[in-house]
């Protein structure tokens, strides 16, 4: 992220005490009063919990919910290997490539359509955008409907084009997939807005030295538009890993993480664990360990995705 | 019923042809584009079509083969049976409470923190600032559980301070709100200060009301995210009179377990407000989801 500051700037505050030591101090106590009610708020329920949970992840928990015996790495250990979050993070990791890639490739077409000039275009770019407007609960009721197996709209069309009827929800190899068209709805008007923002920051004039050059419509979009959208495309790629890796709700509702755990991503662990098992040091321990893998995927992404990117 | 595979392959060129002569003509061109156009929107629409239909549907409709695609008969008593099985004008009452105060806390905290961060010099600037940038990267939920032990000890379960103070700050906010103040020129600040405007005074005054759409795009989008909320509210709020209509909309579900259409009735209900905004308030809704991802 590009961070513009007029002027160099003391690092580290309280630097250079000596001499100008007290105007610059009047000026951060002055600074504080605009600053502080932010940094109380994240003080307490951002960096606090972050180093707590790291702590509690080093307690064991008694049958009875309270904080045991302190047991070092030991819990750190014998969670991040076990079967449990081994599952967990792959159920997570199919997730994220059952949503993601697809949720691209989607936003990118129906932004591409409401982006031509045509009368009447913006009641399609309502329409394209409309579920950003549905909630994780209110899409899951939705589609909970339209999966059902008997009386659901899905069941129906593979019904009319003589293919098996699915139990969605509670078949094992269906759930997840289930679970995933939910989600790449849900967010696909968020994808449709920002890539169709990006379509519309490229300059027209890109467009006309391809036409001038005699680039067909697929050289176009593969040496102008994709080039272009780059940035655009490193920013919903990020977002949207983040996202599933937090994806909770409509677990949830949908499938309560069944069954037989085939839905159960690594928040809904954590959830489980900590909410109705009450074993706070495991799901300490899960919670930081999804820190720890979001905050290495974002960075694996940034690094290796940024390289390509094309910045005007 | 068996379809050779010569009568596919000449129904298909046979489509070939009939849509390259659309394609040139002028009018052709403009009517594909639109049946794509309407294609498309009719499938991203259908699941809430389809809540709509079954919304007004009677219970023995939505169990009906082939499932009912209208309603000829709409049954509107079914969105009263949804406001009357369950405290639902309750839940959306609470939302709205809830996600009112996160929008008016954020915009205060941000545009305290982004007016330090954009017009006051003073050291430990950039630390500080990129200190509020790391909490973008902390996700919500690693930091649940020593959060909700917090709000357990402070005795605020089932409160509305459970449900917003933990997000009365955003770093987000803070961030959109300073690349704008950034824009705004200095000699302003130092013709203010000869007239003899504080900061306070400047802020308030110039400042702010120079900033409207941004500020407009954040509370929109901090709008949506609020009311969006579920992990959290399911956590904090037990009693029935504190729930958030997302979580309200699961217990409408497991009382009317036998009754989609009712429950779809609920649904919608829940979905109205954001459906109303995103028609009202698009531009401001684009311009926040787009802030970061777009550069400049």
């Amino acid at each position: 992220m590009a961070v513009t500051t007029t002027e160099p700037l003391p690092v580290l505050p309280l630097a250079g005490l000596a001499a100008r030591g007290l105007a610059q101090l009047k000026r951060l106590a002055f600074a504080l009063i605009f600053l502080s009610p932010s940094i109380i708020l994240f003080g307490v329920f951002i960096f606090y919990p972050l180093v707590k949970s790291v702590y509690l992840g080093f307690y064991e928990t008694d049958p009875l919910g309270n904080q045991g015996d302190f047991v070092a790495l030991d819990q750190y250990r014998t969670v991040l290997t076990s079967e449990d979050f081994r599952h967990a993070l792959w159920i997570t990791v199919l997730f994220t490539l059952y949503t993601v890639p697809p949720g691209i490739v989607l936003g990118l077409g129906l932004a591409m359509l409401a982006n031509q000039k045509l009368p009447g275009i913006s009641i399609f770019r309502t329409a394209f955008s409309s579920t950003v407007a549905t909630s994780v609960a209110v899409a899951s009721m939705m589609w909970l409907t339209l999966l059902n197996p008997s009386v659901g709209l899905i069941n129906y069309f593979l019904q009319e084009a003589d293919l098996p009827r699915i139990d969605w929800l509670n078949d094992p190899d269906w759930a997840l997939l289930a679970v995933s068209l939910t989600t790449i709805w849900l967010n696909l008007g968020l994808a449709t807005i920002v890539f169709l923002a990006g379509l519309q920051s490229i300059p027209e004039r890109l467009y006309e030295s391809a036409r001038i050059d005699g680039a067909g419509r697929w050289a176009t979009f593969l040496h102008v538009t994709l080039p272009m959208l780059s940035p655009t495309l490193l920013f919903v790629t990020v977002v949207g890993t983040i996202l599933a890796f937090e994806s909770f709700g409509q677990i949830h509702i949908l499938t309560r993480g069944g069954p037989l755990d085939a839905t159960t991503v690594i928040v809904y662990s954590i959830w489980q664990e900590a909410f109705q098992r009450f074993d706070y040091g495991v799901a300490a321990v899960q919670a930081v360990g999804l820190f720890i893998l979001v905050l290495g995927l974002t960075g694996l992404q940034i690094r290796f995705l940024e390289r390509r990117v094309f910045y005007q | 019923m068996v379809t050779t595979t010569e009568t596919l392959t000449a129904r298909k060129s046979a489509w070939r042809r009939a849509l390259r002569s659309a394609w040139g003509r002028p009018w052709g061109r403009y009517a594909l584009r639109y049946a794509v156009l309407v294609v498309a929107a009719a499938v991203v629409v259908l699941p809430i079509y389809m809540t709509v239909v079954n919304s007004l549907l009677r219970k023995e409709s939505i169990i009906a083969y082939p499932p009912e695609l209208f309603p000829f008969d709409p049954q509107w008593g079914n969105f009263r049976r949804a406001l009357d099985e369950v405290p639902l004008a309750r839940y959306m009452l609470n939302s709205l409470i809830m996600s009112g105060l996160i929008v008016i806390g954020q915009l205060l905290t941000s545009a305290l923190a982004a007016y330090a961060f954009a017009f006051l010099r003073f050291p430990g600037r950039t630390f500080l600032f990129l200190l509020f940038l790391s909490t973008l990267m902390v996700p919500w939920e690693v930091a649940i559980i020593p959060n909700f032990q917090t709000i357990q000890r402070l005795g605020w379960l089932d409160s509305y301070q459970a449900l917003t103070i933990p997000f009365l700050a955003s770093a987000f906010g803070t961030f959109l709100l300073r690349q704008h103040f950034l824009t705004i020129p200095r000699e302003l600040r130092d013709a203010a200060a000869i007239d003899g405007y504080g900061h306070g005074r400047f802020l308030l005054f110039v400042v702010l009301p120079l900033s409207r759409p941004v500020l407009a795009s954040l509370a929109v989008f901090s709008f949506l995210l609020a009311w969006n909320q579920y992990l959290w509210p399911l956590l904090v709020t037990n009693e029935d009179n504190m729930r958030t209509v997302q979580i309200g909309l699961a217990a409408l579900r497991g009382r009317e377990i036998d009754s989609f259409n009712v429950v779809m009735a609920g649904t919608l209900i829940a979905a109205m407000p954001m459906l109303a905004m995103l028609v009202l308030f698009q531009g401001q809704l684009v311009r926040g989801l787009t802030a970061g991802a777009v550069k400049r």
